[in-house]
């Protein structure tokens, strides 16, 4: 099966700080592989992934189940380590980075909305979204004043001290979503983060998706729907833990 | 992260728990209280046995029958030989042998039912001489105490203890009362003064009569002339060492025993019976603390085990803290901070549990337990510590773990 692997073919400056031009590379993976080893058992769930994005981009991820888009985010958000080739987050190279510096990363520069969620049950909705300013040093007052605005933005204000427990799959969602906001990141990677939502709220969060955009944020997004998909500007095509293509969405 | 924050979700961590959080800070809780009342009891009966040995009278030298430890670690006669006698005593009493001695009481006693014809009451028979009164120290609170006469025609007389005469009469206003010891009638001529709540029970709970009654009609047979222990009072404190030599080359002489090591019988003075049975107690002491440290022990492990529980339980929040941006070290102090408050409410709750035991115990036990500061002061500190030590390792484990794999464990 023959590939259509665009994504080398792009022009990108090497080596620009994150701060600088709207073309500069925030995420650059070169002859990226991951291999996942469950006992003697090895997995190769990504091989060969040659994959830059610039500042300001707004990318969808597509692919079967199983194709290695979550184990891509992973990747891309420094929660996990490469098996080989070469990753650069805003130009430095991760493997350099220890685990305070990767701390940082993730708290500061990144906003996840996970596939599964992960809220964390016995904490109240707004507990749950200023968790990444806890660990970012706002002081208390702001952190709630923030963390309701951001509920807010999504449509849950009214559900402000409601545990996880108490509350729908997609408004759990809609909580991990206003999570990824509340830090203003420059990145949001969002694994499925309309699965769980009914048409209307759906096209709410990809509304708020769009204004993030429109603000200057790169925002990934992995989705199974072409409908979802179409929000982005690029579409990159995972198969079989290769990208089978990566193409400027026509719209 | 700052503290208040770290101590906050600690502290809901903590309470989300219930149960579990209070079965660990229990496990501390019991060693912490276990430590404060041992100490506290060691140091109490010390302090009490001091008291009664004191209490004894002032000045004194107490000679009992039987050797001290002979060269080849063997005790002679002890408790077998009736090698003190009435003419031992009488021999210490002399101005001649004994200048330092300013007197001397000989006491024979035996356990025994002092009866009326109401009811009967068990207690310590002691037959000794008018001296008695002065050696030991005491007073009387009614009537008179025996005289020498008395001791010298054998009279049926007896003095009694303030709580034998409540006992046996149901007040201690007694004298003239009769009493049968061993088949005697035995008029009641004097009731001593109580020593008071805090001296020993036995001060209180006894019968004093003259020495050759007890001889003659008491005790009797082939003992008749031994005694059991015969008190010396030195005339001041500073002839206690004098008194102390006299006693020796006296009853030497007249046992004609040449080697003061083989010597038949043993002197003691009240300071060193009080730290023979204070090093007993001490060594008791550091004994039963180390036991009670052990249940501290175990409540550490208590600590870590809970911990180690919380920290496979929560792998998936630590996974999320880290992916969310908490680095290692506040992942770390989160679990540390929740061992040591763990450790520290088992010690504030310990320390309170000693302390109000130490209050109710020595009525329901009859001894007393002194609790120091720095006992209680000094666990706090320790169960602290334990938190803190045996949460290291779990705080570790939990600061270690790999986001990604946190995440996705279940
Ligand atoms: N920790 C792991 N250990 C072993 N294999 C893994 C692990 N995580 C993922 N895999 C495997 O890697 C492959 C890619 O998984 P990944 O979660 O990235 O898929 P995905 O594209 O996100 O699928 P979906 O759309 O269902 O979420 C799968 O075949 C999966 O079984
Ligand atoms: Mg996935």
């Amino acid at each position: 099966m023959a590939e259509t692997t665009t994504a080398d073919a792009r022009p990108a400056p090497a080596g620009a700080p994150w701060s600088e031009g709207v073309a500069a590379p925030v995420i650059d993976l070169a002859g990226v592989g991951k291999t996942y080893r469950t006992g003697a058992i090895e997995y190769e769930a990504l091989r060969d992934i040659h994959l830059r994005i610039d500042e300001g981009e707004y990318v969808a991820i597509m692919g079967p189940s199983g194709s290695g888009k979550s184990t891509l985010m992973n990747l891309i958000g420094c929660l996990d380590t490469l098996t080989v080739g070469r990753y650069l987050l805003a130009g430095d190279d991760v493997a350099d980075l220890d685990e305070v510096d990767l701390a940082e990363i993730r708290n500061r520069r990144i906003g996840f909305v996970f596939q599964q969620f992960h809220l964390l049950p016995s904490l109240a909705a707004w507990r749950n979204v200023e968790l990444p300013l806890v660990y970012g040093h706002v002081p208390g007052p702001e952190r709630r004043r923030r963390a309701v605005e951001a509920l807010e933005r999504v449509g849950l204000g009214s559900k402000l001290a409601n545990r996880p427990g108490e509350m729908s799959g997609g408004q759990q969602q809609r909580v991990a979503v206003a999570r990824a906001l509340v830090g203003e990141p420059a990145l949001i990677l969002a694994d499925e983060p309309t699965g769980n939502l009914d048409s209307t709220s759906s096209a709410d969060v990809l509304g708020l998706f769009d204004e993030l955009h429109a603000q200057g944020r790169t925002i990934v997004l992995i989705t199974h729907e072409l409908e979802v998909a179409q929000h982005a500007r690029r579409i990159v095509r995972v198969r079989d833990g290769r990208i089978q293509s990566d193409e400027v969405n026509p719209r | 992260m700052t503290w208040t924050e770290t101590l906050r979700t600690g502290w809901a961590a903590i309470r989300s728990h219930g149960l579990r959080s209070t079965l660990t800070v229990l496990g501390i809780l019991i060693g912490i209280a276990a430590v404060i009342l041992t100490v506290g009891l060691g140091l109490g009966t010390q302090k009490d046995v001091s008291e009664q040995i004191s209490s004894l009278g002032s000045n004194l030298l107490i000679v009992t029958p039987g050797s001290s430890t002979d060269s080849d670690g063997m005790r002679g006669g002890f408790g077998s030989a009736a090698t003190l006698t009435r003419s031992d005593a009488q021999a210490l009493a002399s101005e001649v042998n004994t200048p330092d001695v300013a007197g001397v009481a000989p006491e024979k006693s035996t356990s025994l039912a002092v009866e009326t014809s109401e009811t009967n009451w068990t207690t310590t028979v002691v037959g000794t001489t008018p001296e008695w009164l002065d050696v030991r120290s005491r007073e009387l609170s009614s009537g008179e105490f025996f005289t020498a006469d008395d001791d010298a025609e054998a009279a049926a007389v007896v003095v009694l203890g303030s709580q034998t005469a409540t006992e046996l009469f149901g007040s201690t206003d007694v004298v003239g009362q009769v009493v049968t010891i061993a088949d005697t009638p035995f008029t009641v001529v004097g009731v001593l003064a109580s020593e008071g709540a805090a001296a020993s029970a036995d001060l209180d709970d006894l019968a004093v009569i003259p020495l050759t009654t007890a001889a003659e009609q008491v005790v009797g047979g082939s003992s008749r002339s031994s005694v059991s222990t015969i008190y010396v009072q030195a005339a001041s404190a500073d002839q206690l060492a004098a008194a102390y030599q006299e006693t020796e080359t006296t009853l030497l002489n007249l046992h004609s025993i040449t080697d003061a090591d083989s010597a038949d019988f043993s002197i003691n003075s009240q300071d060193s019976l009080v730290s023979t049975a204070t090093a007993v107690y001490r060594t008791l002491t550091v004994l039963l603390t180390g036991i009670a440290g052990l249940s501290l022990l175990v409540g550490g492990i208590g600590v870590m085990n809970i911990m180690l529980v919380s920290v496979t339980e929560r792998t998936r929040e630590i996974g999320l803290r880290k992916a969310l941006g908490a680095p290692p070290w506040a992942i770390r102090r989160q679990f540390l901070v929740e061992a040591t408050v763990l450790g520290l409410a088992g010690g504030l709750l310990g320390a309170a549990l000693g302390i109000v035991s130490a209050r109710v115990l020595p009525d329901l036990l009859d001894t007393s337990i002194v609790v120091s500061g720095a006992a209680v002061a000094g666990s706090v500190v320790v169960a602290m510590g334990i938190g803190l030590v045996f949460g290291v390792y779990p705080a570790t484990r939990a600061a270690r773990l790999a986001p990604i794999d946190a995440l996705r464990s279940e």
